[in-house]
């Protein structure tokens, strides 16, 4: 009798110790990698990365309904220096940034009786370098990643092409490479890149890849490319937004701005004024 | 022991088949030994000879790991305090012009294939 | 005891030969995929995943299904599936080699698959379900093969074997969990975002996979001298009954929640499947309601008549239904679940997904690899088990 209860109380204080420090574990467990798991407690801001930077966009709608070639001119800027392959059809299509409708990037805000200005204006989409990026999360073997500065990247030689970072992904903003993108037609050029940069390296097919926010041009002190080609429009901001004092700060404290899909708690970086 | 005839000659033939590679480099081995071409631009490299033509390769990965993935710095400097940029294609092929005449004397003798040019754009060869 | 495997009468033969030609087309389909890349398929930027991880999914379910005879035979004692449990470990095992192979058929850099253990990610779900796996495999095998030598020497089993056949029971729990926690980890999927997913994947395991070993067992009834004895197809009927019904009732609650609440979320992905979606353009999108509607009247029509004794009276009834319940429940987990998960996209979006004819080769390839495995296995263990009996 005596001998049971000792046993029961035994097990039971072991239990207890267990499931005050497995929790504590588990937790450490996914904070290996701090990456993947910055999330302050709910809402929907969130906080820096190491270096306590955090870079965004915010992209003013009405500009580019304004200008309707401007969004285009944006993407070409863009994939034409990270040499994103054009292949003509939607199965093997790969972008960095494109423009959707209204409905399409803002699934959960009503369109009912939507604002005349929206009906056809092209609503500029990319990777929302969430500060709390469920592809990050799901990557198994860290070939995305949220870099020093906040942003969130891929590590093309890592990847192996799982796929898992597109099935996390809620706002569509990754592409696979289906085929190579470097085959060659008959003159010996690359038939899907039309003027290959040879300061950015192409991809290999069966890996990932996505907008990078311009890393390679933040490192020469330099803005995204998409930015440097609205900046004449004054159509989007790029900044730190942990810094009160940069510009896109500013422009946050005096517009409202919405950002996709918020009620998911990725915290995206991309804020649009409509 | 039984089987003697049978067991030595096989185990001959297994022998031959598991060391085929190193015979067969003998056999068709043109005498040509690897002679990467030097660079004229600069005397000295970013790290020792012993170490670049052993573990150039590391030094790559290391900086890859550092810049893309740990926000490192993408200039580096000589022990000699050269500049250099910390890029296989704005560094080294900066000096080392030419795929054909340096990477590929060593890497097509070793039969490697690094997978490097799959994704950055090989320099345009001079001839 | 890998040599039983070496003799066998004609038709044994002639199975493995018909399976090796499979093996080989599917081999040669993958070559091109290889060199190619998975474009070759019919997955897309919208769609990112096809067959491939479906068919992963829905093994990982039958490889836990063996847990079903392990349980009760060795945790419980129950002496009726004395015969039949090394052929639910043996088809765990093969089940496990399939879900591997379909994994790596899907990567696209197979080449680096290493990298997950070389850069190991504890927040991500697919470092877990590689390690899961693959424990269940090893555990599977040993324990088994184990199990079965020291039935041919006549020898009590080395006790630390027991051990391992313990731990296989809540693994075989954690490798369908953990494949369900893949998908309902997801923001953003709203069919796959939901806490009945591990539930309604272990309850549709432990039907499927013991369905499976029924047809088996009366393949082998049929063509050998080998019989798991009447009781224990009729035990593993009934729980195969119940499993059944809470998977139907799993599902149900699903419709519930969504058609209720009148969250479009919710439903969007349940009348793609069931309904059929139309787009702004008046396109109908409707390429899955065919087989789900098929999945669930012939699996709810299967569990009903198993419920009546006179429907299960003869072992021709029996295999029917067995073989209308995995059939179900390979549609609904091994199409349905996956492919519905895709639509509508993020950005709202439609695409439908149809395979290639070298998506579909490989395929039957790993399934073909699969049943290979399974009859080597199968042969050695009905080997022994009938010299010990002769």
């Amino acid at each position: 009798m005596d001998n049971s209860r000792r046993k029961f109380l035994k097990i039971a204080g072991l239990s207890a110790i267990a499931g005050i420090a497995a929790p504590t574990a588990f937790n450490g467990l996914l904070k290996g990698e701090a990456q993947a798991s910055s999330a302050s407690g709910g809402g929907h801001g969130g906080t820096g990365a190491a270096s306590g930077k955090r870079y965004g966009f915010v992209i003013d709608v009405s500009k580019f309904a304004r200008d309707k070639g401007l969004a285009q001119r944006c993407i070409d800027a863009c994939h034409s220096i990270h040499n994103v392959p054009d292949y003509g059809n939607k199965k093997d299509e790969i972008k960095w940034i494109w423009t959707d409708g209204f409905e399409n990037v803002f699934p959960d805000h009503s369109h009912y009786k939507k604002n005349a200005d929206l009906h056809d204006a092209p609503i500029l989409t990319l990777c929302n370098h969430c500060d709390n990026p469920p592809c990050v999360r799901a990557c198994p073997t860290k070939a995305t990643f949220k870099n020093p500065d906040g942003l969130v990247l891929m590590d093309f030689h890592r990847c192996i092409g799982c796929r898992f970072c597109m099935a996390a992904c809620p706002y569509g903003a990754r592409s696979f490479n289906w085929r190579s993108p470097r085959e060659l037609d008959a003159a010996g050029n690359y038939k899907y890149i039309k003027n290959p940069k040879p300061e950015f390296p192409t991809r290999m097919r069966g890996v990932v890849e996505k907008c990078n926010m311009c890393a390679e041009r933040l490192a020469e002190g330099k803005i995204p490319a998409c930015v440097e080609e609205a900046r004449g429009a004054n159509a989007m901001v790029f900044g730190d937004l942990n810094d009160p004092r940069s510009r896109i700060s500013k422009v946050l404290a005096r517009k409202f701005t919405i950002q996709r899909k918020p009620a998911l708690g990725t915290h995206p970086s991309i804020f649009y004024i409509i | 022991m039984y089987d003697t005839g049978k067991i030595i000659p096989g185990l001959l033939v297994f022998v031959g088949l598991v060391t085929f590679p190193i015979w067969y480099g003998f056999v068709s081995a043109d005498g040509h030994l690897p002679n990467p071409e030097k660079p004229t631009k600069a005397k000295q490299c970013v790290e020792s000879t012993e170490f670049m033509r052993t573990s150039h390769m590391v030094l790559l990965n290391d900086w890859r790991d550092n810049i893309v993935r740990e926000g490192g710095s993408r200039h580096g400097k000589t022990a000699d305090g050269t500049e250099f940029v910390r890029s296989l294609h704005k560094g080294c092929m900066d000096c080392h012009t030419s795929k054909r005449k340096f990477c590929d004397e060593c890497h097509t003798y070793a039969a490697v294939k690094p997978y490097c040019w799959d994704c950055h754009i090989q320099p345009k060869e001079a001839n | 005891m890998i040599e039983k495997a070496l003799s066998g009468n004609r038709l044994y033969w002639a199975w493995l030969a018909f399976l090796l030609v499979i093996m080989g087309v599917g081999g040669l389909s993958y070559v091109q995929q290889f060199n190619y890349g998975l474009g070759i398929t019919g997955m897309s930027r919208d769609v990112s995943w096809g067959l491939y991880i479906s068919q992963f999914t829905f093994l990982v379910g039958v490889a836990a299904g063996g847990v079903m005879l392990v349980l009760p035979y060795y945790l419980h004692n129950y002496k009726v599936f004395g015969r039949i449990t090394i052929l639910g470990e043996f088809m765990a095992v093969a089940a496990v080699a399939m879900c591997l192979m379909f994994i790596l058929a899907d990567l696209g850099q197979p080449m680096r698959a290493l990298n997950v253990l070389l850069h190991p990610t504890p927040n991500s779900i697919l470092f877990w379900d590689m390690i899961v796996l693959n424990v269940y495999l090893f555990l599977n095998i040993v324990g088994g093969w184990v199990m079965l030598n020291a039935e041919k020497k006549e020898m009590p089993p080395p006790k630390w074997v027991k051990g391992l056949i313990y731990l296989s029971i809540p693994w075989a729990i954690s490798i369908h969990t953990v494949t369900a926690f893949l998908y309902c980890g997801l923001p953003g999927r709203h069919y796959w975002l939901t806490a009945i997913l591990a539930p309604r994947f272990l309850a549709s395991a432990f039907a499927a996979g013991p369905a499976l070993l029924v047809i088996c067992a009366l393949i082998l009834r049929r063509f050998t001298a080998f019989d798991v004895g009447k009781e224990a197809i009729s035990k593993l009927v009934t729980i195969i009954t119940y499993a059944a019904i809470l998977n139907f009732f799993f599902v149900g609650l699903e419709f519930f929640v969504g058609y209720y609440s009148n969250i479009p979320g919710h439903m969007h992905t349940l009348d793609y499947l069931f309904f059929g979606l139309t787009d702004a353009a008046g396109n109908v999108y409707d390429n899955l309601v065919l087989p789900m509607r098929f999945s669930m009247v012939i699996g709810m029509a299967a569990t009903i008549a198993l419920l009546f004794p006179g429907m299960r009276d003869t072992y021709t009834k029996i295999g029917w239904l067995c073989g209308m319940i995995f059939l179900s429940l390979w549609i609904d987990k091994g199409l349905g679940l996956v492919l519905g998960g895709f639509v509508p996209t993020p950005m709202e979006y439609i695409t439908e997904y149809y395979p290639t004819g070298i998506e579909l080769m490989i395929t039957a390839a790993v399934w073909a690899t699969g049943f290979f495995i399974l009859t080597i296995l199968y042969k050695v263990a009905i080997s022994v088990k009938l010299t010990k009996e002769s």
